[in-house]
């Protein structure tokens, strides 16, 4: 069979991009390959590890588990948008000064689980902060340092929300 | 590019779907969350040539309480159903057991009647559409027919929906005063499969079990329901004896495979202590008329 492709219009990070892509093509691969948003990791490609976690309409899913195409007419938001090097979002400072990343691979799909996760439990237990976390892998850095992280992550937000 | 090349289609209406599906036959597939379909295709243990996406459908996104049933349409994602306060009150046993459904990512985007469609073993929902008596609604160019849960579930994932049929809907049955309904698993991990979960039902009245329902998980090719277990805890009197028995009937009856997670004998075993475990909390919160609000 002929590769289908689609050209669609994609939202990433409120900026509109129009491309060409295989029907096939998962929205992590063209985020990635296409818009080279490569903050965006993938893992396992099969939904596991969590690597690949990007919101969609503001809430997160898998994004190897999304076609591209489906994205169209949705608002996608990678960890792109969290932060930049100089100004960092209080929850990766947080997880930079906790120790809550040593190589790094696992963190944007935390990341954008922990800032959604935040929004609605301002103030968690450790029990939620790992429920929350359990669709995630961390091969390396090991878990305590990252729930260490999300709550001091939530003790800075707090106060924020007045 | 992991999965294997497909056409792709995303219709906004359900008849389109219903053409789409009756023209490609058994190459078609049906692409609702994707939860599970995805990491199929990527594996590419799945390789459709056509996918169906009904994503678009909007007439196919509701979730209504209607004369005694709980309507939950087909792309209603899992995540609306557990956070709906009327699905607490309404079907407190599927409030209940869909929050052991994968993760929240995955929940956002799955929807309940892929996982029933999926009809994989192991999973959460088929074993709750069992033990409430849910019913299917299938449609195909042809009509539509109901196909009650018992039914619609026909070995691992396998169903009875014919390859020109969707399933449009699943209607779950509210729960009558009286009972009281809980949901127990154990798996590897928070959001993995089953190794074994068990979905209860009691009704209650001056204290002793007047009826139920039990249906398992991760205990056969299908969610199995256990008629002789109930019959065990309508019979027995006092409840201790009536538990003995009802565990002794799921430890004699089940017979789930073994496979590189847990052990036949272990799930067997599981079944036995779940069993008692999840019937207790029911029976708490039926005697306490807290339906299944968890404790």
């Amino acid at each position: 069979m002929r590769e289908p492709v689609r050209t669609i219009q994609l939202s990433v990070n409120g900026q509109a991009s129009t491309v060409t892509v295989p029907v096939r093509k998962t929205l992590a691969d063209v985020l990635r390959e296409e818009l080279r948003l490569t903050g965006t990791h993938v893992g396992c490609e099969q939904g596991v590890c969590g690597a690949c976690t990007v919101w969609l309409d503001g809430e997160p899913v898998r994004s190897c588990l999304l076609l591209a195409v489906q994205a169209e007419g949705h608002q996608v938001t990678t960890v792109e948008a969290l932060g930049t090097a100089d100004h960092l979002h209080p929850v990766q400072q947080a997880f930079w000064e906790n120790h809550g990343l040593q190589c790094g691979f696992c963190t944007p799909g935390i990341l954008m689980t922990v800032v959604a996760f935040l929004r609605e439990h301002p103030a968690p237990s450790r029990e939620e902060i790992r429920e929350a976390l359990a669709g995630h892998l961390c091969r390396c850095t090991g878990y305590q340092n990252i729930v260490r992280a999300v709550e001091d992550a939530a003790r800075r937000l707090r106060p924020a929300r007045g | 590019m992991k999965p294997q090349v497909f056409a792709y289609h995303d219709p906004s209406s359900v008849e389109e779907a219903l053409e789409l599906l009756a023209r490609h036959g058994p190459g078609a597939k049906v692409l609702a969350g994707g939860q599970s379909l995805l990491p199929l295709l990527n594996l590419r243990l799945a390789r459709p040539e056509v996918l169906v996406d009904i994503n678009r459908i909007d007439s196919l996104d509701y979730l209504a309480e209607e004369s005694g049933w709980l309507r939950v349409g087909a792309r209603v994602r899992q995540r609306w159903v557990e956070r709906d306060p009327a699905v607490r009150r309404a079907v407190p046993l599927l409030a209940e057991a869909v929050r052991y459904v994968g993760h929240v990512q995955i929940r956002n985007r799955g929807t309940v009647c892929g996982s029933l469609a999926h009809a994989d073993p192991a999973a959460e929902l088929p074993a709750v559409a069992v033990a409430v008596g849910a019913r299917m609604v299938a449609r195909s160019r042809a009509g539509a027919r109901e196909i009650p849960a018992e039914e619609f579930f026909t070995g691992p994932l396998s169903t009875a929906l014919s390859p020109d049929e969707l399933l449009v809907e699943a209607r779950f049955p509210c729960s009558p005063p009286g009972w009281g309904w809980a949901f127990v698993e154990v798996s590897n991990r928070h959001g993995d499969y089953a190794l074994c979960a068990v979905a209860a039902g009691v009704c209650v009245a001056d204290g002793r079990v007047r009826d139920a329902r039990l249906a398992y998980a991760g205990a056969g090719p299908v969610p199995v329901r256990l008629p002789q277990a109930e019959t065990a805890l309508r019979e027995g009197w006092p409840l201790e004896d009536a538990l003995r028995a009802a565990c002794s009937e799921a430890r004699r009856l089940l017979e789930p495979e073994a496979d590189i997670h847990a052990s036949a004998d272990f799930r067997r075993h599981l079944a036995g202590v779940l069993t008692e475990r999840v019937v207790r909390l029911a029976y708490r919160r039926a005697v306490d008329g807290a339906g299944g609000a968890r404790a």
